[in-house]
């Protein structure tokens, strides 16, 4: 039987959810996820975590959630202060939909190692 | 006021036909769409089904006067006419409240399903829409978890959930069986599904299934980090199995088990979800059957009724179909029962075949589950159509890629994620979708095979550019 070399070898990767099968964002990409949380109404919130205990329901908050916040420069200032303070955590951007009281999205914007 | 008894057989209209009634706030309404015998005229026939759908019967009895059946009667209030259909017309009728048990479909279709589909003065009567009172919703249970608790438990945010039946359906020893669960769930899907007519046979017992599958479940959530689930399917011969299998899924610590809830039906439906509100277990619902029952546009229930009584009933997901290569009046009357689904109010909307306003309260939503024929060229369409609330399931798209289930996964997921990705962006996801999947798969093998694979299944594009300008 001859060799099959169409076939790949698919390797299981460990993922952190949401967009956790894209490549790593560019900022302009980072952006603009931001700019849909903030133009859905939600409240950007910062968590983040050693990568030991990324599957713990609860993330430490980076400060408090944003309530209300709508410039898109503070919460990157934000997201970037926290990596700068744990830099080896994963940091992830979630935003909170208080209407439903679930987060309409969360992904993770710096992975730690 | 006393009446006196007058024995013989008396028009149904003179009783059943009130166009001048108005609907109390606390009436069950429904509307059918009537295709009587020739000759009858329509009232005759509109109020022949409000009678024989609540308290009438075809002669005057005796005993009807020991009671105030004014009280109780399901009255006509309205005849409309079918746009585009002479034969047919719709009747509105309202049921008093008090002719139904608190919480129970079951006896809501038993009454309004009943005898008088069988009715000889009518050709055909299908069951169009029900509009539940809000104090009726409030003694149902309801969705077990709904829409938000499940995305808690498992993890899921800001997209659909992505799922796959286990396929071959029938034959796969356990062992074999929880194979295909793992490669599926190492490879980034979500969730797995039992096919709804594997319960217990000869070729796999449930529980090896149940063992095999617990085991692999847990494998791929340890290697991946991610929450994974399998819908364990509990329909079985008598409700005292189904609840055995049920508990053996909650002591094997799986999140998520399954039921087909018209086959197995809604008073086992109802218990297995109060059994789930009461075990902290999702409950994923299938509609074996449904087609025969909701299929023909004259006779039977539409599924937008049966969706409503599924989420009365309990539910934490229910099939939808898909939408995508079917006719564009199919999405309409799809985005009006999924809504009626997921929202909290549906207001009246003819364009989404929605009859009525329906307020739903404070019960919870149930994900739209879209599964059957689907693959990675579709997706942008099911996101744009389905949104996040929704569970989209590839059968044939995951198992039959040239590289296996893993690698199918994985190019499913890639695929979704680049779709909300885009969405979220602000580009149109629909007009842009070819674009979207090609850039995608140049930092994924998988979905660039993928693509290729299915690339022979005509693309939509006519539907899909159809959907912009809604």
């Amino acid at each position: 039987m001859p060799f099959q070399s169409t076939v790949g070898d698919y390797q299981t990767v460990a993922t952190l959810e949401t967009f956790g099968f894209l490549p790593p964002m560019t900022q302009d990409e980072i952006y603009d996820q931001i700019a849909y949380i903030i133009a859905q109404g939600w409240s950007p919130v910062i968590e983040h975590v050693h990568p030991s205990g990324s599957m713990q329901t609860y993330w430490s908050y980076w400060k408090l959630p944003f309530f209300g916040e709508k410039d898109l420069n503070v919460v990157v200032n934000e997201l970037e202060a926290c990596h700068r303070a744990y830099p080896d955590h994963h940091v992830r951007m979630v935003g909170y939909d208080a209407y439903t009281q679930s987060q309409g999205t969360a992904f993770v914007v710096f992975e730690g190692r | 006021m006393s009446k006196k008894y007058d024995a013989g057989v008396k028009e149904y209209r003179d009783t059943y036909w009130t166009p001048d009634y108005v609907p109390l706030d606390t009436d069950l309404l429904a509307c059918f769409k009537c295709t009587g015998q020739e000759g009858v005229p329509r009232e005759e026939v509109a109020a022949a089904v409000a009678a024989e759908s609540s308290t009438g019967t075809w002669s005057t009895v005796w005993s009807e006067l020991l009671t105030d059946l004014e009280f109780y009667k399901g009255r006509c209030y309205r005849i409309e006419d079918v746009p585009g259909d002479k034969e047919s017309f719709y009747a509105f009728i309202a049921y008093p409240l008090d002719l139904f048990e608190e919480g129970s479909i079951t006896n809501v279709l038993t009454s309004l399903v009943g005898n008088v589909f069988g009715f000889k003065a009518l050709r055909h009567l299908r069951l169009e829409d029900i509009r539940f009172p809000m104090a009726f919703i409030k003694t149902c249970g309801g969705p077990p978890n709904g829409i938000v608790v499940e995305r808690d438990r498992l993890n899921k945010y800001g997209r659909p959930l992505l799922g796959c039946t286990i396929k071959p359906k029938l034959g796969l020893s356990g062992k074999n069986y929880g194979r295909v669960v793992y490669e599926c769930l190492r490879g980034g899907l979500d969730l797995t599904k039992d096919d709804e007519n594997i319960n217990s046979q000869p070729f796999q017992r449930w529980r090896e299934r149940f063992e095999f599958v617990a085991e692999a479940v847990k494998l791929a959530q340890q290697e991946t980090g991610e929450v994974k689930g399998h819908y364990l399917n509990c329909t079985a011969t008598t409700p005292e199995e189904m609840y055995e299998r049920a508990e053996f899924a909650k002591e094997l610590d799986m999140p998520i088990i399954m039921h087909d809830y018209i086959t197995g039906g809604f008073t086992a439906n109802t218990g297995l979800a109060n059994w789930c509100r009461k075990n902290g277990m999702l409950l994923h619902i299938h509609r074996a059957m449904h087609a025969v029952i909701d299929r023909h546009p004259k006779h039977g229930i539409h599924f937008r009724v049966l969706a409503k009584c599924l989420r009365l009933s309990g539910g934490d997901q229910l099939h939808t179909g898909t939408v995508v290569g079917k006719l564009e009046g199919d999405r309409q009357t799809t985005l009006g029962y999924i809504d009626n689904l997921r929202e909290s109010f549906v207001p009246e909307d003819r364009t989404r075949g929605n009859f009525f306003d329906q307020d739903w309260g404070s019960m919870p939503g149930v994900f739209a589950v879209a599964s059957g024929g689907i693959h990675v060229w579709h997706m942008p369409a099911l996101l744009a159509i389905f949104g996040d609330d929704s569970c989209l399931q590839f059968g044939g798209g995951t198992h039959g890629h040239p590289w296996g289930s893993a690698a199918g996964a994985a190019a499913n997921r890639v695929a979704l994620e680049a779709c909300v990705k885009a969405r979220n962006a602000g580009r149109e996801i629909e007009k842009e979708s070819r674009d979207i999947l090609m850039e995608a798969a140049k930092h994924s093998p998988e979905l660039a095979i993928a693509l290729e694979t299915w690339k022979e299944i005509k693309f939509e594009f006519d539907t899909v550019d159809k959907l912009d300008v809604q």
